[in-house]
């Protein structure tokens, strides 16, 4: 394979190869047309669910400080490409009353299958947090306000190391008991492969219905999307993902954190299936974002088309 | 060597009979994968910094300190069209050659698999592309004269006890032609493994694939050509390439290329990357209990030292991860 010349990059057939793998310019409802031989693999949900947590998860985790006026205008951006569920909230404590005053209109709790990462980052042990989260979930219930539970260092912690699948499937199984209408299990610090998706999910599915279940997939050693992948084929269908892989993770410095919505939704065209999203709208609001905080886009499917 | 089976219809018989070939389910995994290290080639090939013969070297010396078992080492195309690897026969007579380690060079034609015999090579790679105009803009000449070129190496290399490795290129997608079959992919990798290749790489060169068509591809594929002589080659310019990996080893494939680092921007796409990161894929491997044979932390230092050499940033997330620089 030798070089090419430059001129390869403004040649037609590439353009058009781009649009159709990034479907550009389709409706915002993402339809597929049956007449186009997208080929489907089998055993695959036919919808997936994006819940993007840019604004939220990605936004906390960058060094630079964002205006308000430029995060709304992001928020805005983001609702206009189709994405069902745009997490804007923040950590719960116990003061959660006012952001309800505030007009959420829902609320996160955050549990982790590690003791010593429950004990460092909300600075009390996973029984103790449980019984906090049953009071919220409670009350949050009572006014009709959903709730969506967490649970951090599924397939590994910083402190502990590796975590059964086991301890995964007790702490989701608390959240979901309680009320939690989805678990989303995340995989904090990105270590996580198919083989320990795998093991964990089958764990926890024993418990919990899939269709009450999302992963969130850090991409800090390069795997979130081959273990999305095994999520997809164990049934899982909802995924939590950050625009432009915003965010870093605070436990490797200089890694990535989040997987980026913009490849998430690139793999999930491919596979032929429906999320309800434009994969180019959510590309211009990445870009929008980036320059905002002045940072490179995480995202390799931008990195590709932007500079094409 | 396999028995040939009779060839696939021209036309589909339909995806639906894709579908159907055999899936690996999910937990069943090849035990054993073998990594083709291509970083020294394909990687410093579409580097823009050119590195010394020296640094070449160094870089294939701790690559193989790594354990790869296959560590393509140069490429005799001539330098007017890759002066990254005018070296090739000093770099090729200039590396430890460990026992138990290939390293195969890249050959356009004739002239070059004489060139790298000559200067001591024991293996061979011949490319080929499922796409016309890919070929006619990369080499030149048709499919059917590009597929003569390599024949005539191949025989060449029958004769003299050369093992042969064969690539082909665009087989998810062309940046010339769009999408490609997979019946076409099929074709010309079933006419290269009839030449007498011992291997062929199926090469993702533009990123494009995702895993449900690499399915399809390798489901075509496999119908004539035994899976244990495939490999695959994916790039990762939009972030697929680890996930369509993980589909090909689910399909039964057992040998991948990536490159260390992720050396290799894309031609195609200015500013993308280009190859999978062979960190990021030993992280996967040895996560799902696979035997490589390499050692991850030897492989992070040679990628290290490359990256410095070439004044660039890894491309590898695990790199990102575990090097505090």
């Amino acid at each position: 394979m030798g070089n090419v010349p430059s001129a390869v990059k403004h040649c037609l057939s590439y353009q058009q190869l781009l649009r159709e793998h990034l479907w550009i310019g389709d409706s915002v409802a993402g339809a597929l047309d049956p007449a186009q031989e997208t080929p489907q693999l089998s055993g695959l949900p036919e919808y997936v669910k994006i819940v993007e947590v840019g604004p939220r998860d990605g936004l906390q985790n960058e060094k630079v400080i964002v205006p308000t006026d430029i995060k709304i205008e992001f928020i805005n951006q983001l609702s206009q490409t189709g994405l069902s569920v745009i997490e804007v909230t923040s950590f719960v404590s116990s003061r959660w009353v006012p952001q309800v005053a505030a007009g959420a209109t829902e609320i996160s709790v955050f549990g982790a299958a590690s003791e010593s990462f429950s004990k460092k980052n909300i600075n009390c042990s996973i029984e103790e947090s449980m019984q906090k989260f049953e009071e919220v979930v409670k009350s949050a219930r009572h006014m009709n306000i959903p709730v969506r539970g967490y649970v951090s260092c599924a397939l590994g912690c910083p402190y502990e190391g590796t975590i059964i699948p086991q301890k995964v499937t007790e702490v989701s199984k608390r959240l979901y008991g309680m009320g939690c209408y989805e678990i989303s299990l995340g995989d904090t610090i990105g270590v996580g492969t198919p083989g320990s998706m795998k093991r964990m999910l089958e764990s926890v599915m024993k418990e919990i219905p899939p269709s009450a279940l999302a992963v969130h997939c850090h991409d800090t050693y390069g795997q979130a999307l081959a273990n999305i992948l095994t999520a997809l084929q164990m049934g899982i269908n909802v995924v939590d993902s950050a625009v432009s892989g915003l965010g870093g993770c605070p436990y490797a410095k200089g890694a990535s954190g989040n997987v980026a919505t913009e490849d998430l939704i690139y793999m999930l065209n491919g596979l032929g299936l429906n999320t309800g999203v434009n994969l180019y709208k959510v590309m211009e609001a990445g870009d929008f974002i980036c320059k905002a905080v002045n940072k490179t886009t995480n995202s390799k499917v931008a990195q590709a088309s932007f500079n094409a | 060597m396999a028995t040939m089976r009779n060839a696939l219809p021209r036309r589909l018989v339909g995806l639906a009979s894709l579908r159907a070939v055999s899936t690996s389910s999910l937990g069943t995994f090849p035990k054993r994968v073998k990594i083709v290290e291509v970083g020294a080639r394909d990687g410093l090939q579409n580097e823009k910094n050119i590195v010394s013969t020296s640094t070449k070297i160094k870089l294939i010396d701790m690559l193989s300190e790594a354990g790869l078992p296959v560590i393509e080492a140069t490429s005799f195309v001539s330098p007017k069209w890759v002066p990254q690897m005018a070296d090739n026969a000093e770099v090729l007579k200039g590396i430890q050659k460990f026992p138990g380690i290939n390293y195969p060079v890249l050959t356009p034609n004739i002239k070059g698999f004489q060139a790298a015999i000559a200067a001591g090579a024991k293996e061979v790679t011949v490319f080929g592309a499922a796409s016309e105009l890919f070929t006619k803009k990369n080499t030149n000449c048709s499919i059917e004269e590009s597929l003569q070129r390599s024949d005539e190496i191949l025989k060449a290399a029958r004769a003299a006890d050369i093992p042969v490795r064969g690539y082909v290129s665009c087989v998810l997608g062309c940046p010339y032609e769009g999408k490609i079959s997979p019946a076409k992919v099929a074709e010309v990798t079933k006419k290269m493994y009839s030449m007498g290749c011992y291997e062929i790489s199926l090469g993702d060169t533009i990123g494009v694939g995702t895993p449900g068509v690499m399915k399809d591809m390798l489901s075509a594929v496999m119908h004539e050509v035994p899976v244990a002589a495939l490999a695959v080659h994916c790039h990762d310019t939009y972030g697929q390439a680890l996930a369509n990996t993980l589909m090909a080893l689910q399909m039964g494939v057992s040998v991948v290329d990536s490159s260390v680092a992720g050396l290799g921007g894309c031609p195609y796409a200015q500013g993308a990357s280009g190859n999978l990161a062979t960190e990021d894929l030993v992280y996967m491997l040895s996560g799902l209990g696979i035997h490589t044979g390499v050692n991850l932390q030897k492989l992070l230092e040679a990628g290290t030292f490359i990256c410095q050499a070439l004044n660039r940033k890894t491309s590898s997330k695990v790199a990102q991860a575990t090097c505090k620089l």
